[in-house]
């Protein structure tokens, strides 16, 4: 694809626009040019010269996603992933923004490390990626970062993730400064010394299969922890992706007494469950050698139907604010040993639409409630700046996703841009499928499926 | 005569023959074998005790098979029993272990694997530190038989094959026994293939011991998850004193020392008041009661010295029996493939 062409406007026709943030949902035009969104609504357009069209009928036009959690792996792991890489992977799972975290080698905890990140992203050209810098100087809990630096820089949020800022004190203090910054400081709720060597989900599972279980009140201790020091020094906190039961009232209660707090979910904890290590794509098939699977391990850990619920039932109340991947793509060596030994993590921003739109088909969540936690639910978050980025009004940029929520997939991860074919999806069924992606009005993907008009013959 | 053929011949002089085996190409843990497979290992194991029981102990049933033990931890009778079945059953054994092998050099168990499977190696005894490396091992191999001789909290299968089959001799059957087992269930897989095996075979299986080193799972969910969780038959009981009575097996735990700085226990002298497997406790259990100790035994902690040596103890015929249930296995992989 030539830039000539993807410069071009693109007008899209009777497709379904569904824009969260004015509770717009029709069926209509919209037309972007110049990186920008012309028109949108129910009027037909008339074609401009040299024009894209799309013949949208059947199809969701929203505005792109945004992904609060991606781990790109650049610099430092760049066998696992890059920042092109990763890009182009957001780009096939129509996310116009990801915001990549710093547990890099090295870390990303200053000034030029943020610059490298954007500077990678601007080469890579896809979407709009943007740096989360770490809070504690070389991730290490000892000390905070240059908070301030970075954010000058265009660190979007900090965290530590991966790791988990042990210190109440130090965390106390990230939220104390992070609040003059009016950046979110995102925690890794993680109690080490709760989960110790657990290697997945406390409960049947892991007994059944020997594996150290990991307590909830792990995840739950620590969130509570951190809303209570967000409370008292009035600091933003993002909790990210929570995964148990226990704490979605916590962060409930925290909005309730009207606390900069807010949370993510991933969309492997919205939809399969710890039985999945078990093989058989949670089936529930009988032990076998399929059992052990590595693609399932991950942290948080994969939990209970019970949890399960109780996020459906939190992100689809508003308790939890978004949906983010926490894509984690890992290299097959990394995965290719026993439980014990493989590294934690899911490839997911290739499936993230088709997984979390089983909800949406299953009557758990409506559509539009869905793709507001995939737009405007992560731009609330960075802050009210982003919003923009979360719309298909006239003027905003034009960053939009297209996808067929009806199409049926088969998931092959040979087939991912993504380096990391880590995933306990590959090879299931699923629902929902990006059928194009338009970042800063270029058409960064495209399915195979779509068939564009190139002239502007209506 | 092949020597299939030969074999079947010497073993049929039982009521359940070798040909009476289901066909089986790894043996992981006993939660996917029916009760009718669990009878007829147990079936095939006793016809191996004959064998075991002559002058001369030698089958020729797996001559030109190779087995190989691979043991990533310290093992004595374990590896010394499948090393005996397998001479006696006329398998070529090489016993590998990871020191001093390329595994110390960083080889992954996968390479280590394939290059085994490359070697043509038949069957594979693996030992491991890991939860499911003889499941991973299983996956990867396709020409290989697998055999877990223990892997990490999960399953040591043919451990709780011999502890089924020394139940059977002494007390006839195990349908309808009290099986208690005591101590450290949490970091024992030996307890965890046991319960499987016991449940399956009809006994009502107790646990007893302190509610820090209980898999709680075992009972508590398993009852609601029909799927993933162990049969209803297994039971939680704190007071050993009163989960004893009446049984009619008692098993008791190794408990490693290192559970105490674990903080899962106040103190090993606690444990031995509360818990210890003695001949005052046992009062109130079935006259007959057999009481078993998988080893190996620190006596004085979890049981004591008098009963571990008694006349109710069945340690040393659980032992013996270890060798005729590793043939019984290896017997079943290879036998039956080809001739």
């Amino acid at each position: 694809m030539t830039m000539a062409q993807t410069t071009r406007p693109v007008l899209m026709r009777r497709v379904r626009l569904l824009d969260a943030a004015r509770h717009t949902d029709l069926v209509g035009d919209i037309l972007v040019a110049d990186g920008r969104i012309v028109s949108s609504g129910p009027s037909v357009e008339v074609a401009p010269e040299a024009c894209i069209v799309i013949d949208g009928e059947g199809l969701v036009c929203s505005p792109g996603f945004i992904d609060l959690h991606a781990h790109l792996r650049e610099p430092g792991y760049e066998y696992k992933e890059t920042i092109a890489t990763g890009a182009a992977a957001a780009a096939r799972g129509g996310f116009t923004t990801i915001c990549c975290m710093p547990n890099t080698d090295p870390p990303i905890d200053s000034e030029p490390m943020i610059e490298f990140v954007l500077r990678r992203a601007r080469e890579a050209g896809l979407i709009r990626v943007l740096p989360i810098g770490c809070i504690t100087r070389e991730r290490k809990g000892r000390e905070l970062a240059d908070l301030e630096e970075m954010a000058a820089a265009g660190a979007v949020a900090f965290s530590d993730d991966g790791d988990p800022v042990q210190d109440a004190n130090l965390m106390r203090m990230a939220l104390t400064y992070g609040a003059d910054l009016n950046r979110p400081v995102s925690n890794h709720c993680q109690d080490m010394l709760l989960s110790a060597d657990g290697l997945m989900a406390e409960g049947s599972v892991a007994t059944r299969l020997g594996l150290p279980g990991i307590p909830p009140a792990a995840e739950d201790a620590m969130i509570a922890r951190d809303i209570a020091l967000a409370g008292s020094t009035g600091g933003k906190l993002h909790v990210a992706h929570v995964s148990t039961v226990g704490s979605v009232p916590l962060v409930r209660r925290a909005k309730e007494l009207g606390l900069h707090v807010t949370a993510e979910v991933c969309p492997h904890h919205l939809t399969i469950t710890d039985e999945w290590a078990m093989g058989g794509h949670g089936s529930g098939a009988g032990p076998s050698e399929w059992a052990y699977d590595t693609s399932t391990k991950v942290y948080p850990p994969l939990r209970s139907h019970i949890d399960v619920y109780a996020l459906v039932e939190g992100l689809a109340d508003g308790t939890i604010d978004c949906i983010a991947t926490d894509h984690a793509p890992h290299d097959v060596a990394s995965k290719q040993v026993t439980y014990h030994d493989a590294a934690f993590g899911i490839s997911v921003l290739e499936t993230a639409l088709g997984s979390i739109m089983q909800l949406a088909n299953n009557g758990h969540i409506p559509l539009a409630t869905l793709i507001d936690r995939l737009t405007a639910g992560p731009a609330r978050v960075l802050g009210p700046e982003y919003l923009e980025l979360a719309s298909l009004a006239p003027g905003t940029p034009a960053d939009l996703v297209l996808f067929d929520p009806n199409e049926e997939w088969t998931v092959d991860s040979s087939e991912f841009a993504s380096k990391g074919r880590n995933t306990p999806l590959d090879g299931t069924k699923l629902r929902g499928r990006v059928v194009a992606t338009i970042a800063a009005g270029r058409m960064v993907h495209k399915s195979s499926v779509l068939s564009v008009q190139e002239d502007h013959d209506s | 005569m092949t020597v299939r053929e030969n074999t079947d011949k010497i073993l049929a002089h039982d009521a359940v023959s070798a040909d009476g085996l289901p066909a089986r190409r790894h043996v992981l843990d006993l939660d996917d074998y029916s009760r009718y497979e669990l009878e007829s290992a147990l079936a095939s194991t006793h016809s191996m005790a004959e064998v075991l029981g002559r002058d001369i102990k030698k089958v020729p049933a797996l001559r030109g098979k190779v087995v190989v033990t691979l043991f990533y931890e310290a093992s004595t009778r374990t590896r010394v029993s499948f090393e005996e079945a397998g001479k006696i059953l006329s398998a070529d054994v090489i016993n590998m272990s990871a020191t001093g092998s390329s595994a110390d050099k960083g080889e992954s168990l996968l390479n280590t694997g394939l290059t085994l499977q490359a070697m043509g190696v038949d069957t594979l005894v693996v030992r491991h530190p890991h939860a499911g490396a003889p499941n991973f091992l299983a996956r990867n191999l396709d020409r290989v038989n697998i055999v877990n001789a223990g892997d990490g909290l999960h399953a040591h299968p043919t451990q709780a094959l011999l502890d089924l089959y020394t139940v059977q001799s002494r007390m006839g059957c195990v349908e309808g026994l009290k099986v208690v087992i005591v101590g450290d269930v949490l970091h024992s897989r030996v307890a965890r293939s046991g319960i499987w095996g016991f449940a399956k075979m009809g006994a009502r299986v107790v646990l007893s011991g302190p509610r820090t080193l209980m898999p709680l799972d075992f009972v508590t969910e398993a009852q609601y998850h029909d799927g993933v969780g162990l049969a209803s038959k297994v039971e939680f009981d704190p007071d050993l004193d009163r989960a004893v009575i009446d049984a009619d097996v008692v098993m008791a735990l190794r408990l490693q020392s290192e559970r105490q700085r674990g903080g899962f226990l106040p103190s090993i002298r606690e444990y031995i008041r509360r818990w210890q497997v003695n001949d005052a406790r046992l009062a109130r259990a079935n006259p007959d009661v057999l009481v078993m100790h998988p080893g190996p035994m620190n006596e004085g902690i979890e049981i004591s010295s008098g009963l571990a040596h008694g006349s109710r103890s069945a340690i040393e015929e659980q032992v013996t029996a270890g060798v005729a249930v590793r043939m019984a296995v290896l017997y079943q992989l290879n036998a039956g493939a080809e001739e």
